[in-house]
């Protein structure tokens, strides 16, 4: 029943948080840039017009392997947020990412192919340190269910900083924002136009905002772990953390992807894999 | 409800313009103007768009073009000729090369005339043309409920 | 009373008949395939054979459910001596053609075994009676079906696609006979090693595996393959090498009672741990690890069948098993983690170098080597968990792996190559193939699939072992399973940037293809379906005979988590192909000038065609330079294990 309940509680709440928190990026955003910018809940009201549209696309199957990518951020959320492995939300994730990527290439678009490609790069320099994260909490913690990291008392980031570190970098790439924005980005016109979502519209492009809310909400929910035994805290980083973002990503431009790459497999190899074997040691 | 015109984004193409009327259409994006407090979003890719927002005569090489984007955008959709060039060609109608505006190859639902289009009116003319949004979708819905 | 104990006797005697049928039943076909010209008697021969080796091994695996370890000796007095002689005449040949192909490394190497094996025959002949020769429990009967089912339907496959492969290649000599000869007799050598317990007789069918391998990779007889072929035997010569130096260790320090894997493992680490490691030496160079990887990549250039059979699910294969065999040996030692960091370094690496591959083959035998490398990784960590893993690894590798070169091989004959670059699209000529092979590159490596499931579960073990072994073994596989995740991903992605609907070109694929392939792509997914039940009934079992009584491996929520994943992953394809269909069809974004589908208009109104190609990165991974570091390193790591056995002999 309780599992249910947090199910239930994760479908709906997740996306509603989603779109407060991207609604304040925003309006944040524009009044770092002078503007008064859009009313909080533009968000919701984009993925409404979007699945107003009508339901087009340049074939089939990009439509079908962005509602598996959906399905499986879903699956994820509920996986995390209901208590279950870290570890099987993680490789979930990278499931519903992988439908991502499938659906980019399936529309044998340029720029969706080569957005496809630059994703895949963007893997390879997030997928490690999500999983060290995990493994890094299961050293802290002694398990690697969520529910027990959950009841977890203490603060894991005192004893995980080079994991913390690395895992606010590739937020940077996860949430797509600059530095790092290498396949899409919110910005306009970019130099793949919109990379990986190029050919999807109407409900496929909805679906995909869709996702992306329900994984800022589990991203900022591993960012929130490492405070789990001090709940303001948590909250109080959480939003630090994406302040942090939102400052990188407003002043700075685009990296070249093989800087992105090498720097991101430097930094966290050195500070959480360092992290982890130094925490094996202790 | 309402969303399409809560959340309009627009094309912005340049159907062979001098660019004044473009320099105007970017000018409502800064701070000045700042268009994104309709949630208009300047998308570079027809397939996100709802507006087509054309500048310009047309040309030859234009023609197929503009015909290929308005193609590929999902409805309900409108045209927004901004500038007198979009609208008739402006001083260059009479050319060899030029279509004699947008009119000439696409439905266009809006026409803001100008030499160069003031800010203003293009977000005028944006707003006229979410009330069309607005009836095209209405009546998209019901020929869908319909059939 | 003495009914039940009857009973158990016949049951044991029926047990140990079986295994001798399936070790020796596969001679029968490979006598007379070497004589038979005939396509239809051989199709008809290969077909019995395989079908039998199948049904004999599945018969095997019901058997062995409940039932603990047994052991067996086989009743045959003159065994030792025949496989002495057999070995010598082996040996005389191998000698011979190494001669006269002027590869007179292997010559010294052949020599160098045989001299050990006849010191050691000589050594032990006294002892040979008091070791069980033959050894069956759970783990021997999964590696059983693996070769009998598996390698069954690799045979019947070979079926049709040697005879395209020959016409394909009229200029290369026509020796079907020979090679569907050799191909049973490799299994019953397979048979052989999986159920050996006596160390002489695993070394036995060891090498007769080495032979099979050289003689099928030489198969077409061009200058390349016979290069190729001698490399895979010095490479496999060498590390077949540390066989009789631990056989003669073993009977110079614990007397041949040791002599069998029971025994040996049951003695513990201060006897065992030297000839394990030795074994596991033998085992890295028949599994390709770095830095001997380079002869399986090289076998590439046989027939398919040969890389699926042998180079992917079976024969390199053997070297793990001998591997995890000595797992509880391994277990808690630094010596054990120095092999798993061996693997670790290798999974890494070519996991790297993979994506630069475009050849499908070559990515094919990188990603074998890597997942190889993890499976020796987790033998070398050795606790119960790792174990568990690493056998779920075995199966799932062999069953995705064999599906993906056999595929890949149909996919050749039809479009006439072997490069992924040319498969773009292919979900439209080939609609059926083309699905077996995202299911199979699925299997790879995406959730729920099995092959993840082990990787994840080798995480929870790594976790758990020797630190600070255990955590740099799990960097190693961080970085590395994200590196795998590129190169499938962006071969799949390849698969389904179709085009246009082409008319589908599989009518001509032969039935013996769709025969095989059709099963294994069944098997893939009902395998991962069927985790729970293989775990509880066949594996665990092992677990707790081999190491006493172990903790729950995987909780039985997140068994059901996956099986629902797996369930939704097959079912909501199927059911959203039916609602989200495309009111209408859009052109791609080209930047405007999209003429017709595929074509855009360039300057001066020229029409081009678009063609895109995926990353391969070769600056970032290049194959050179990767093999080399990585051959450097795992050489280092070799000289420790070597270092370590000599401090330990001393």
């Amino acid at each position: 029943m309780n599992t249910i309940l947090t199910a239930v509680a994760f479908l709906i709440l997740a996306p509603v948080i989603g779109i407060l928190v991207t609604g304040v990026d925003r309006i944040i955003t524009a009044r770092m840039q002078g503007r008064v910018g859009p009313p909080v809940l533009q968000p919701l009201l984009d993925i409404a017009k979007l699945f107003e549209k009508e339901k087009v696309g340049v074939w089939q199957a990009p439509a079908v392997l962005i509602f598996l990518h959906l399905a499986f951020m879903v699956v994820t959320g509920l996986i995390f947020f209901g208590g279950g492995d870290l570890l099987l939300a993680i490789f979930a994730l990278t499931l519903s990412e992988v439908f991502l990527v499938l659906a980019a290439f399936s529309t044998r678009s340029p720029y969706a192919h080569v957005g496809a490609g630059r994703e895949l790069i963007q893997l390879i320099a997030v997928e490690p340190v999500i999983i060290l994260t995990a493994v890094g909490f299961y050293m802290v913690t002694g398990s690697f269910a969520a529910s027990d990291i959950m009841s977890f008392s203490g603060l894991p980031v005192i004893l995980l900083p080079g994991i913390f570190i690395s895992m606010v970098c590739i937020l940077t790439f996860k949430l797509r924002k600059s530095p790092f924005d290498l396949s899409t980005s919110h910005h306009a016109h970019q130099e793949l136009v919109k990379g990986v979502m190029t050919e999807f519209s109407g409900s496929t492009l909805g679906m995909v905002e869709l996702a992306h809310l329900y994984e800022t909400v589990i991203l900022l929910g591993i960012i929130y772990l490492f405070f789990v035994g001090n709940p303001v805290l948590g909250v109080l980083a959480v939003v630090v953390v994406y302040l942090l973002e939102m400052l990188a990503d407003n002043s700075t431009s685009r990296v070249k992807w093989l800087p992105a790459l090498r720097g991101a497999w430097l930094i966290t190899l050195i500070l959480g894999g360092g992290n982890i074997i130094a925490l094996s040691l202790l | 409800m309402a969303y399409l015109s809560k959340s309009p984004w627009i094309l912005h193409y340049d159907a062979s313009s001098c660019n004044g009327c473009d320099i105007e259409i970017l000018a409502c994006l800064t701070p000045r103007y700042d268009v994104e407090r309709f949630g208009i979003i300047n998308t570079g890719n027809p397939k996100h768009a709802d507006i087509l927002v054309i500048t310009g005569g047309v040309n030859e090489q234009n023609r197929s073009v503009i015909q290929n984007l308005y193609d590929q955008m999902p409805n309900p959709k409108v045209v927004v000729g901004v500038g007198i060039c979009a609208c008739t060609g402006g001083v260059f109608r009479e050319c060899y090369n030029v279509a004699g505006g947008v009119g000439e190859i696409l439905p266009v639902d809006v026409w803001v005339p100008g030499c160069a289009a003031r800010p203003e009116q293009i977000i005028d003319g944006i707003v006229k043309a979410l009330g069309i949004l607005e009836q095209k979708r209405a009546d998209m819905s019901r020929a869908e409920a319909g059939a | 009373m003495i009914d039940a104990n009857l009973i158990t006797v016949m049951y044991v005697e029926l047990y140990v008949e079986l295994l001798l049928f399936l070790i020796l039943f596969p001679l029968i076909p490979a006598l007379i395939l070497t004589v038979l010209r005939n396509e239809n008697l051989r199709g008809v021969v290969v077909t019995a054979g395989a079908g039998i080796c199948a049904l004999g091994s599945i018969l095997l695996l019901a058997f062995s459910v409940g039932q603990n370890q047994l052991f067996f000796t086989v009743p045959a007095p003159g065994i030792a001596l025949v496989m002495l002689i057999l070995e010598i005449l082996i040996a005389g040949y191998l000698v011979m053609v190494s001669v006269k192909a002027k590869q007179f490394l292997v010559t010294g190497f052949v020599l160098l075994q045989l001299l050990l094996i006849g010191g050691a025959e000589y050594l032990g002949l006294e002892g040979h009676a008091t070791v069980p020769d033959l050894l069956t429990d759970e783990f021997s009967a999964i590696m059983a079906v693996i070769i009998g089912v598996i390698g069954g339907l690799i045979c019947i496959y070979a079926l049709g696609y040697m005879r395209e492969y020959q016409e394909h290649h009229k200029d290369l000599p026509d020796n079907r006979p020979r090679f569907f000869a050799i191909l049973f007799l490799f299994l019953s050598a397979m048979f052989g090693v999986v159920f050996s317990n006596n160390l002489i007789w695993m070394y036995f069918f060891w090498e007769i595996t080495t032979l099979c391998s050289y003689l099928l990779i030489r198969y077409p007889e061009t200058g390349e393959a016979v290069n190729n072929a001698f490399r895979a035997l010095l490479y496999n010569l060498i590390g077949g090498a540390c066989f009789p130096i631990a056989i003669l260790f073993i009977l110079m320090n614990g007397g041949s009672e040791q002599l069998g894997i029971g025994s040996l493992i049951a003695a513990g680490p201060a006897i065992a741990l030297v000839p394990a490691s030795l074994i596991a030496i033998a085992g890295c160079a028949k599994s390709a690890q770095l830095p001997f990887s380079s002869w399986l990549v090289g076998a590439m250039v046989a027939p398919t069948p040969v890389s699926a059979l042998l180079h992917s699910s079976t024969m390199v294969k053997a070297g793990v098993y001998a591997i995890a065999r000595f797992a509880p040996v391994f277990d808690g030692q630094v010596l054990g983690m120095v092999i798993a960091l061996i693997g670790g370094v290798t999974f890494l690496v070519t996991s790297c170098i993979a994506i630069s591959q475009s050849n499908a083959k070559k990515v094919l035998a990188y990603s074998t080597i890597a997942n190889l490398g993890l499976i020796v990784a987790c033998a070398g960590v050795g606790t119960p968990e790792a174990l568990w893993a690493a056998i779920f690894l075995i199966i799932f590798h062999a069953i995705s792996k064999s599906l993906l070169f056999l595929s890949v091989g149909t996919v050749e004959h039809r479009i006439g190559s072997r490069d992924i670059e040319d498969m773009t699209g292919l979900a439209a000529p080939m609609p059926k193939v083309g699905l077996m092979m995202l299911i199979g590159i699925a299997g790879m490596f995406l959730a729920p699939f099995g092959m993840l499931i082990s990787k994840w579960a080798s995480i929870h073990a790594f976790s758990q072992a020797l630190p600070p072994f255990g955590m740099i073994l799990i960097v190693i596989l961080a970085y590395g399973s994200a590196v795998t995740v590129f190169f499938w991903a962006k071969w799949m992605g390849k698969l389904l940037e179709v085009r246009k609907w082409e008319e589908s070109i599989e009518f001509q694929i032969s039935k013996a293809e769709w025969a095989a392939l059709i099963p294994l792509t069944a098997l893939t997914i009902i395998a991962c379906f069927g985790i729970a039940p293989i775990s509880t009934y066949l594996i665990e079992p092992f677990l707790v005979t081999t190491y006493g009584p172990i903790s729950e491996l995987i909780p039985a929520s997140n068994l059901m988590i996956m099986v629902l994943m797996l369930a939704l992953i097959v079912v909501l394809p199927v059911l959203m192909m039916k609602i989200l269909i495309p009111r209408r069809s859009l052109r791609r974004y080209m930047g405007g000038v999209t003429v017709k589908d595929g074509l855009m208009e360039g300057s001066i109104g020229m029409k081009r065609e678009i063609s895109l190609s995926n990353l391969y990165l070769e600056d970032l991974f290049p194959e050179a330079g990767l093999s080399k570091y990585g051959s450097l390193i795992t050489i280092v790591l070799f000289c420790v294990l070597v270092a370590g056995l000599i401090g330990g002999v001393l």
